[in-house]
């Protein structure tokens, strides 16, 4: 039977209903961070994630970049012993971050986020160029090479003018539908939603 | 069997060189592919940072719009394109609430019955066609097949073999007259969502796949998704040493594509950073030409 969490009463409970992982049956093995190509780079990682799942502290995952840097290549979902999905529980957590303390995203990472599905919001595609004119703009990195823009255009690998879809109105309907924000933009991605 | 053919934003644009030698193939091969009317992007790594739902719906349109051209099955090139469609139609298959508020959140009919598939199922099933008309088999050349993730990780979604030791770009390659290496880093991430906003874990992993790669003496990578050419392909550069030669970065269709004696240009591989010519030239194949 399931044992309330200290500082967030039922947080494992919650999970498990949205994702459908029984964080319970973590071991704490460490399988899924051994495999992790992130685990260099980041301070918790995501054996760590479990059990602060389990234990209702994830506190320190909201001051920290860790889980903003998770790349979902499973492979920590693909490797546990007990078939849980760390991956999973990870997503869910940015989710609920996201909403709850969107300050605390990192920067670029928000901002990518935020400029690629803009573009898909307004086009019904990505657009490379104006999200990279985008991301750039929101992060301030305005040297930085986010993509080499001439090199690509050389090879033909860049349009310069979108291309929008027909059913543009379907997309941004399903937008507005799934992130309860209707003319706000992507929104939910914790860029904060004051800036459009 | 009708296949609908979803290409994806990166197929348009920074991947055009797999549409291009898809197309080839596909023409070559004689399974015509009908591109699906005015499909919209799956929602890539991003979608599923802002929420499941919305994860799942932007696929499942393309879905539904496949579903109303009439056609059985979908190929998604992209590998993170299938991944995404392939979850999606996965997720609304288990859950029975989302199945029946899909139509009006996405103001469709959607009955959920069209199967995706990558491309590397795509070309198993034209192995015997490909087999039959080789015209310019690859004597040995040794190659990396790199799979990274999202074709076939997690196995639920992907229905890969064996996640930990799939086979079937080995199994293309050698039809091609190409023998694959043996090597560690075939499974590894490529750090593809965090291409642009921390480039720098992209150059750490992408160092890492190029250097074993090269010590197991593969002269060219073989990959099938766009995020992870254009990390070893564009970046790579960055990613290597002084001194070291630069390593090809193919499409497992433009192998496919010049063993079938198809011209290189046709395939694009005039478009790649690393130009594939010295290589081709060398293993007597036709040189590509360059945009450099
Ligand atoms: S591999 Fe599974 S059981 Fe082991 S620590 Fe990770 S989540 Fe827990
Ligand atoms: S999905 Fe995320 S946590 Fe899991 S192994 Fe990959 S980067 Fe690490």
């Amino acid at each position: 039977m399931s044992r309330s969490p200290v500082s967030d009463g039922g947080l494992r409970e919650r999970i498990l209903q949205e994702t459908g992982v029984n964080t319970a049956r973590c071991y704490q093995c460490g399988k899924c961070s051994a495999g992790c190509p992130m685990a260099a780079e980041t301070r918790w990682r995501p054996h760590d994630v479990m059990r602060m799942v389990n234990t209702g502290a994830v506190g320190p995952l909201q001051d920290d970049p860790s889980i903003w840097l998770c790349l979902a290549c499973e492979t920590c979902a693909s490797r546990c012993p007990n078939g849980c999905d760390p991956a999973r529980v990870i997503d869910a957590l940015r989710e609920r971050f996201a909403r709850e303390a969107p300050g605390g995203v990192p920067r670029p990472v928000a901002a990518f986020h935020r400029a690629f599905l803009d573009q898909v919001r307004r086009h019904g595609r990505s657009f490379e160029l104006g999200m990279v004119m985008e991301y750039k703009l929101r992060t301030g990195a305005l040297t930085e090479d986010a993509l080499s823009a001439p090199g690509l255009l050389a090879r033909g690998k860049l349009s310069l003018t979108p291309s929008r879809i027909s059913g543009i109105g379907e997309v941004r309907r399903i937008f507005d539908a799934c992130t309860g924000s209707a003319g706000t933009g992507a929104g939910g991605t914790g860029a904060g939603g004051d800036d459009r | 069997m009708r296949t609908g053919y979803f290409p994806g934003c990166s197929l348009h644009g920074t991947a055009r060189e797999f549409d291009e030698s898809l197309r080839a193939v596909a023409g070559a091969i004689g399974a015509p592919l009908a591109e699906i009317d005015d499909w919209n992007c799956c929602g890539a790594s991003s979608a599923h940072v802002v929420g499941q739902r919305l994860a799942v719906a932007l696929p499942a349109r393309n879905l539904a719009l496949a579903e109303a051209q009439g056609v059985e099955q979908v190929l998604a090139p992209c590998a993170a394109c299938y991944n995404r469609l392939a979850k999606a139609r996965r997720v609304i298959e288990e859950d029975e609430a989302l199945r029946r508020e899909m139509p009006e959140l996405l103001g469709r009919p959607f009955g959920n019955r069209v199967a995706v598939r990558n491309i590397l199922e795509f070309l198993t099933d034209a192995l015997p066609v490909i087999e039959a008309r080789l015209v310019h088999a690859f004597g040995g050349l040794p190659l990396a097949c790199y799979y990274g993730c999202l074709l076939v990780r997690p196995a639920s979604v992907t229905s890969a073999e064996d996640p930990e030791h799939p086979t079937a770009m080995e199994q293309i390659a050698r039809a091609c007259g190409a023998a694959p290496v043996t090597w560690h880093m075939g499974l590894e991430c490529c750090g593809g969502s965090l291409s642009v906003s921390r480039t720098g874990s992209v150059i750490r992993l992408g160092r890492a796949i190029l250097e074993d790669a090269r010590k197991a003496g593969a002269e060219a990578l073989l990959v099938a998704c766009p995020m992870c050419h254009s990390n070893l392909d564009f970046r790579q550069r960055a990613m290597t040493r002084d001194g070291r030669p630069p390593i090809p970065v193919l499409y497992v269709t433009e192998l496919v594509g010049l063993a079938l004696g198809i011209e290189p240009r046709r395939l694009g591989l005039d478009r790649h950073f690393v130009s594939p010519a010295p290589l081709l030239a060398r293993r007597g194949q036709a040189p590509a030409g360059g945009r450099h």
